[in-house]
C-alpha cells in the first residue's frame, strides 16, 4: 500500500518540487502561515496602527476638505477631563459589575439545579438557553413593549403585586429604573450562557471525588465548598471573562431599549463612542476614545487571564 | 476553445453594455420613508412617461435617515442621484462638494428662485445662509404643527366641564400658555369610558425629536441661537431669560400632560398616540397631515389642525427639505432633467395636489389655495415664520449636543433649565472652537 504522503509526493509537478525540496521546514512553515499574518496585518494591525495615528489630529471622516491639524494629546486630554465621558464610564461599569453578577449567580443556581438526573431535564435545559438564541435587536424590541406602562406585562404584574399603578411609573423612563431594566434584559439574555458553561464545569468533576468524600464523612456543605466551587471556579471565570468583554462593548439592545437614555441614563461607553464616531463624525477624537477604551479592556482582560491560569494551576 | 472564449467574452461586453445603458436611463432618488415620498412615486410616473428615464426610489426610515444617508454620500457612493435631504446638511454637503451647485442651471434653465417662497429658499437651498448659492431646489415646505380631536373639542359636556376647570372657552390654542392649560385639563380624562390624556409631543434622544419639539415652545418665546447673526455669540441668547422659560414650560408639558411612558416619542409615536385615541392634541410635521385628515378613525371632521401657537413670537419649528443632485451621480443629465421637470409650476400644483408640500408661489399664492385643504392655511401661516437650526457643517455635533442637554433635564430630571441652556453653550462654543469660528 503506498503511503499518502508519497504519493502526493510524486503527484506534484516536477519543477515544483524542484523549488520545494530547496525550502527549508521553516520556510514552508511560513508560506502556510503567511496569508493568515498578512490577513492579520491587514484587518487588525493596520487598522489599529491607523487609528492610534488619527486620536492625535482633529480629523473628521465627513469633512474631506478640512485641512487635517495634529493636536498632540488634546483629543487624550479632552476625554480623561470630561465628566460625561467619566458618567458613561460609570453607567457602563455599573452594567457591566450587575449583570456579571447576576448572570453568575442565577447561572450557577440553575446548572447545579439542572445537573441532577429527572424527568424532563433537556426539555427544561432546551426551554432555558432559548433567549440567548434571539437576536439582541428581537429581544430589544420584545421587551420594550413589556416595559410599557399602559400595556406592558412588567408593570401590570407590579401592580398586580404591589398594587402601584401600572402607568404611575415607566420601567424605561426617568425615575432611576433605566439602568436596571437594562440589567434585567441583559440578565434574562445570558445567564443561559453562563449556566451552560458552568454545567459543562459541574459534569466535568469525577463521581469518585464526591464517593471519597463521603466516605470521609464529609457533609454536603462541605463538599460544595471543597470540592463543587474550586473545581468549577475554572470554567465559571471563563464565563465572566466572555460576558466582560461582551457587554464592555454592550451597544445593540440597550440603544433599542432606551437610546441611551433617558438623558444619559443609560448612555453606555460604546454607545456614546458610536455617536462621536459615527453621528457627530469627531473621527480624531472617537479615535483616541476607541484607543483609551481598548486600552482599558485590554488591561482588565490580562490581569483577569492571569489570575485564571493560576486558578488553573492550583 | 477559441470559438468559446470568443463568445464568452462577447457575451459579457454586451451584458455590460447593456447595464450601462439601463443605468443611463435610471435615477434612484434617495428620500426619507413617510407618506409624502409615496405621493412623489406616483408624481414621477409623469416624468418616466416623458423622459423615458426610469426612476428608482431609496427610502429610509426617519430614525435611520440621516446616518445612512450621510455614510452614503460620505463614502462617495453612487446609490443617489438625487437626494431630498434635511435642510441641516446643506452646509456640510455643499462644503464637503457632495451636491452639485445649480445656480448656472438655473440660470440656463430659467428657473428662478423668486418663484419659491422665500423661507423655503433661505432653508432648503442656500449656502452660505441667505447668499444666492443654490444647491437645493425647495421640494418639500414642512413645518412643526398640531392636530386636536375636534369631534371632544365640540362636545357639550366637555366644554362645559373646562369652562367650569378654567373659566374660558375650550378652543384651539391661541398661545403656548393656553395649550398647556387645555393639555393638563383633558390629562387623564375619561372620554367614553377610556383615560385619554393632553397632548403627544416630541421627546425622543437618539435623532432630533426633543430638540425639534423643545425649539416648538424656545422659538414661541422669542429663543435665537446668536444675539447678532453669524457672529456666533450665544451667551445671552440662547440662555435668556425667554429661553429658560420655554423650556421650563415644555417640561411641565411633558410633565403633566402626555401619556404615561411617553419618554421617547418622536413622530410614529406622536401619530399612534393621536390615532389609538389616546391624546386630545398632538403635535408633528405638516407632512403627516393629509394622511391624518384622511384617516378613518380620527380624521375627517373629528380632526382639526392649528398652527404652533405664539407665545412672545409667532413661530414654528422648520422642517422640509430640498432636493439635489448628488455630485458624483453617473447619470447628471437625467438628475438636472429630473429637477426641471420639477420645477415646473405645473408640476408643482399636482405635487400639492398629491400630498406633498410644494414651496412653489404659482401653488401657495393662488387665492384658492387656503380652500384646498383644511391644513392649507395654517401651513401658509406656519411658512412666514419658521425657524431652522444651525445648518453649520458641524450640525450633527451641535444637535447631538442639544439633545443629550435637553432630555437630560426635560425628561431625566437632571439640572435646571438654566443650567441645560448654560451647558448648551458651552458644548457649542467647543464646537465652533474647533471648527475655527470661534
Amino acid at each position: 500500500m503506498t503511503n499518502p504522503i508519497e504519493a502526493a509526493a510524486r503527484a506534484t509537478p516536477a519543477p515544483i518540487a524542484r523549488r520545494v525540496r530547496g525550502l527549508s521546514d521553516r520556510t514552508i512553515a511560513w508560506l502556510f502561515v503567511a496569508p493568515t499574518i498578512f490577513l492579520l496585518l491587514a484587518i487588525n494591525i493596520f487598522p489599529l496602527i491607523w487609528t492610534v495615528r488619527l486620536s492625535f489630529t482633529n480629523y473628521a471622516a465627513n469633512r474631506p476638505n478640512r485641512e487635517v491639524e495634529w493636536v498632540g494629546l488634546r483629543n487624550y486630554t479632552r476625554i480623561l477631563t470630561d465628566d460625561g465621558i467619566w458618567a458613561n464610564m460609570q453607567t457602563t461599569a455599573h452594567f457591566l459589575v450587575w449583570t456579571i453578577f447576576l448572570q453568575v449567580v442565577i447561572g450557577f443556581t440553575l446548572a447545579w439545579l439542572i445537573n441532577r438526573k429527572f424527568r424532563g431535564n433537556d426539555l427544561l435545559t432546551t426551554l432555558i438557553v432559548l433567549p440567548m438564541m434571539l437576536s439582541p435587536a428581537v429581544v430589544g424590541n420584545f421587551w420594550t413593549f413589556l416595559y410599557q406602562p399602559q400595556i406592558g406585562l412588567v408593570n401590570y404584574a407590579v401592580e398586580l403585586v404591589t398594587g402601584i399603578p401600572a402607568s404611575s411609573f415607566s420601567m424605561l423612563g426617568p425615575g432611576g429604573l433605566a439602568k436596571w431594566s437594562i440589567i434585567i434584559v441583559d440578565t434574562w439574555m445570558w445567564t443561559p450562557f453562563v449556566m451552560l458553561i458552568c454545567l459543562a464545569g459541574l459534569r466535568s468533576i469525577p463521581d469518585y471525588i464526591y464517593e471519597a468524600a463521603e466516605v470521609d464523612r464529609a457533609s454536603k456543605w462541605r463538599q460544595f465548598w471543597t470540592i463543587t466551587v474550586p473545581m468549577v471556579l475554572p470554567f465559571l471565570m471563563l464565563a465572566v471573562l466572555f460576558r466582560g468583554i461582551e457587554n464592555f462593548k454592550m451597544f445593540d439592545m440597550v440603544v433599542l431599549l432606551t437610546g441611551g437614555g433617558p438623558g444619559n441614563e443609560t448612555l453606555l461607553a460604546s454607545i456614546d463612542l458610536k455617536r462621536e464616531a459615527f453621528e457627530k463624525w469627531r473621527t480624531g477624537y472617537s479615535s483616541a476614545y476607541a484607543i483609551i477604551l481598548f486600552v482599558t479592556v485590554f488591561g482588565l482582560a490580562s490581569i483577569y487571564v492571569k489570575a485564571l491560569n493560576k486558578v488553573k494551576e492550583r | 476553445m477559441k470559438r468559446t472564449t470568443l463568445a464568452a467574452s462577447a457575451a459579457l461586453a454586451l451584458a455590460w453594455a447593456a447595464q450601462a445603458n439601463a443605468q443611463a436611463n435610471e435615477l434612484t432618488l434617495c428620500w426619507a420613508a413617510w407618506d409624502p415620498a409615496n405621493a412623489l412615486v406616483e408624481l414621477s410616473k409623469d416624468f418616466e412617461a416623458q423622459s423615458g428615464i426610469k426612476m428608482k426610489f431609496e427610502f429610509v426610515p426617519w430614525p435611520n435617515f440621516a446616518d445612512r444617508i450621510l455614510n452614503e454620500l460620505n463614502s462617495g457612493g453612487q446609490l443617489c442621484d438625487l437626494l431630498i435631504g434635511d435642510s441641516q446638511w446643506i452646509g456640510g454637503a455643499a462644503e464637503n462638494g457632495w451636491y452639485v451647485k445649480l445656480n448656472d442651471f438655473f440660470d440656463k434653465e430659467g428657473i428662478s428662485m423668486d418663484d419659491f417662497a422665500p423661507a423655503t429658499v433661505y432653508a432648503y437651498s442656500t449656502w452660505p445662509k441667505g447668499t444666492p448659492n443654490y444647491y437645493a431646489l425647495p421640494a418639500m415646505g414642512d413645518a412643526n404643527g398640531w392636530f386636536y380631536r375636534k369631534d371632544w373639542f365640540n362636545r357639550d359636556d366637555i366644554k362645559a366641564a373646562y369652562k367650569e376647570a378654567t373659566g374660558q372657552d375650550l378652543r384651539e390654542p391661541q398661545s403656548q400658555k393656553e395649550l398647556l392649560q387645555i393639555a393638563q385639563f383633558f390629562q387623564g380624562r375619561e372620554i367614553d369610558g377610556k383615560t385619554v390624556y393632553g397632548a403627544s409631543i416630541f421627546t425622543e434622544r437618539g435623532s432630533e425629536g426633543i430638540t425639534m419639539g423643545a425649539t416648538g415652545a424656545l422659538y414661541a418665546w422669542g429663543f435665537k441661537y446668536e444675539n447678532t447673526p453669524g457672529s456666533y455669540d450665544m451667551e445671552g441668547a440662547v440662555n435668556s431669560p425667554e429661553a429658560v422659560e420655554a423650556l421650563e414650560f415644555y417640561k411641565e408639558l411633558y410633565k403633566t400632560a402626555t401619556p404615561p411612558g411617553y419618554d421617547n416619542a418622536y413622530m410614529e409615536q406622536s401619530l399612534d398616540a393621536f390615532k389609538s385615541g389616546q391624546v386630545a392634541m398632538a403635535m408633528n410635521w405638516f407632512a403627516f397631515f393629509p394622511g391624518l385628515y384622511a384617516d378613518p378613525n380620527v380624521g375627517g371632521d373629528k380632526i382639526d389642525f392649528f398652527v404652533n401657537p405664539p407665545q412672545n413670537v409667532a413661530a414654528s419649528t422648520l422642517g422640509g427639505q430640498g432636493i439635489s443632485v448628488v455630485a458624483n451621480t453617473d447619470n447628471m443629465d437625467g438628475a438636472l432633467a429630473y429637477i426641471k421637470w420639477f420645477a415646473d409650476p405645473e408640476v408643482q400644483k399636482k405635487w400639492w395636489a398629491a400630498g406633498g408640500y410644494s414651496c412653489h408661489k404659482a401653488v401657495l399664492e393662488d387665492p384658492n389655495f387656503v380652500n384646498t385643504a383644511p391644513f392649507a392655511g395654517d401651513f401658509l401661516e406656519a411658512m412666514n415664520g419658521v425657524q431652522d437650526f444651525w445648518q453649520e457643517p458641524a450640525y450633527a455635533q451641535l444637535l447631538l449636543a442639544m439633545q443629550a442637554r435637553l432630555h437630560n433635564y426635560i425628561v431625566a430630571d437632571q439640572g435646571t433649565a438654566k443650567e441645560a441652556l448654560d451647558g448648551l453653550i458651552a458644548d457649542w462654543t467647543e464646537v465652533f472652537q474647533d471648527e475655527g469660528k470661534l
